[in-house]
């Protein structure tokens, strides 16, 4: 329960200094300096802009489907936040001659489950798009739900051969599996492009860009949001930072090798447990930051897909490659036997 | 045949090689470059701490001089309004009275110049024109307003103050040294 407390509070922390972080990075790529007057370094700015979303003037449609309307963000909100539930923060400590696991739930089918939730995420833009009765909104809904279920195939298809290899859908055991080699033993070494495929389509999820067709400002004036205002635009803003948090676990964990860092036996040998586990939740968590950081770098290199060359992305090329390599993975296991 | 110009680029439609085609290489060859100008030095000016640094040929608002023992030195001669491409310059001359003389160095004074900012090209052809070394163009900025009639600038705006604290050294604009907000 309070592991459940600090997590949320963790989540929205590194949300909040997400966006600023992307105003940052932004503004350091363009030679700019980006916010700095809201205290030192502009470090409150995240505080000030929450206090502006909170106190600008609601506005509902008229013409809006008002129940759905205020449905949609929540539900994205909620999805967002429920992911981080599987993951595993580091190895599990004794307190008090009890176990203790860095993880809120370790539920052994923790990949279906954050493919679950994130296939869930895209009900709240789809039902926000469509109760906005605008029809910017509503192309802005389709294009999310199409690029979803695209991506989403991909995306499982590359994370069935990391299961193939590690036996258990259970993310716990799929970052203590990449224990070997002095804590080196990382997926990406052995699945160099199964990595390429789920960072392609976890950009893709997340509405990044060069994926962010549904929420493309250019074409689409803001896209499902564009009805949108106050706090409850500010739940879609935020909910999409919180996706790309999770996003960089999911990576890491699957990928990277969680919290296993190299000599990671050797530190456990020469700390205590407690300070050991400490370690390898700084570790999990540089590991994430540097993703964010990759997600944001990304955005300000790469321009927007076209809706097209989208879909012939997802369908025609990253979908045959995925199950290319899943059968490769395959058959790699069996002739191993 | 031969172009006009060395300008022209043939276009070529040429099959796209397997590592074009794959776009990763390029792709990494756009996170280079983002990355350097990332560590790259910032070029914003954070404006109220730090001011940009004017040229040595700024010119900016026009002041009005007076002589060391604190006369006006303009006698409304007109000739910076002759001058003045923009006809952003008029003047009323008067006759100085007995007893003024403390207050005008020449006979001949204006009543009142008024100079429309809205424009005033700052050329500085009155500054040249001026036989008296009345009118000078200093580095301060000409400020913005909300009200077209505020852009006249009266002569009471433009004459610089009488106590020795409140005179303007037009030097400084060659000098490159920023005035106060005078």
């Amino acid at each position: 329960m309070v592991l459940v407390l600090v997590l949320f509070l963790v989540s929205i922390t590194i949300a909040a200094y997400s966006t600023f972080s992307e105003r940052k990075v932004a503004a350091f790529i363009q030679d700019r300096l980006g916010p700095n007057r809201a205290g030192p370094f502009g470090l409150l700015q995240p505080l000030a802009d929450g206090v502006k979303m909170i106190m600008k003037e609601e506005i509902i449609p008229t013409t809006s489907n008002t129940i759905l309307f205020v449905g949609g963000p929540a539900i994205t909100m909620i999805t967002a936040l429920m992911t981080s539930a599987v993951i595993p923060w580091g190895p599990s400590i004794t307190i008090a001659g009890q176990k203790v696991a860095l993880q809120v739930a370790d539920i052994n089918v923790g990949v279906l489950y954050v493919m679950g939730v994130v296939s869930l995420g895209v009900y709240g833009i789809m039902i926000g798009g469509w109760a906005s009765n605008n029809k910017f909104a509503l192309l802005g809904a389709v294009r999310a739900s199409t690029q979803m279920i695209s991506y989403e195939l991909a995306m499982g298809m590359s994370v069935i051969a990391i299961i193939m290899t590690t036996g258990s859908l259970s993310i716990g055991n799929i970052v203590h599996h990449q224990n070997g080699w002095h804590g080196m033993e990382w997926n990406i070494i052995a699945q160099p492009l199964g990595f390429l495929i789920f960072l392609i389509c976890a950009f893709a999820e997340c509405n990044r860009t060069p994926f962010d067709l549904p929420e493309s400002e250019t074409e689409l004036v803001g896209g499902y949001h564009t009805e949108y205002s106050s706090m409850k635009l500010g739940f879609y803003l935020f909910a999409e930072y919180v996706n790309m948090f999770i996003s960089s676990a999911m990576i890491t964990c699957l990928y990277f090798g969680g919290y296993n860092f190299p000599l990671m036996d050797w530190v456990q040998s020469n700390t205590n447990e407690i300070w050991f586990a400490l370690i390898c939740v700084g570790v999990f968590l540089a590991k994430i930051i540097f993703f964010i950081f990759f997600f944001m770098w990304i955005r300000w290199t790469i321009p927007r897909f076209r809706f097209d060359q989208l879909m012939n992305l997802g369908w025609k090329v990253l979908l045959p490659l995925s199950i290319l390599n899943m059968l490769l993975t395959g058959a790699f296991i069996i002739f191993n036997q | 045949m031969q172009s006009l110009t060395n300008r022209s680029k043939v276009v070529s439609n040429k099959q796209m090689t397997l590592s074009e085609k794959l776009y990763i290489p390029a792709i990494l060859a756009g996170l280079q470059v983002t990355i350097q100008h990332f560590f790259k030095k910032k070029v914003t000016i954070n404006y109220p701490e730090e001011t940009r640094e004017h040229s040595k040929f700024f010119r900016g608002r026009h002041v009005l001089k007076r002589d060391d023992q604190g006369r006006e030195n303009c006698t409304a001669c007109g000739l910076c309004a002759v001058a003045c491409p923009a006809e952003a310059i008029t003047m009323v001359a008067e006759e100085r009275k007995k007893g003024e003389e403390h207050l005008y160095r020449e006979e001949k004074y204006a009543a009142e110049y008024d100079i429309n900012m809205l424009r005033c090209i700052f050329c500085g052809l009155c500054e040249e024109a001026c036989p008296k070394d009345a009118i000078y163009l200093t580095n301060r900025i000409s400020l913005s307003n909300y009200d077209r009639n505020q852009f006249i600038y009266t002569k009471d705006m433009l004459l610089e103050g009488n106590e020795e604290d409140l005179r303007i050294n037009i030097d400084n604009r060659r000098n490159g040294v920023r005035e106060g907000a005078n």
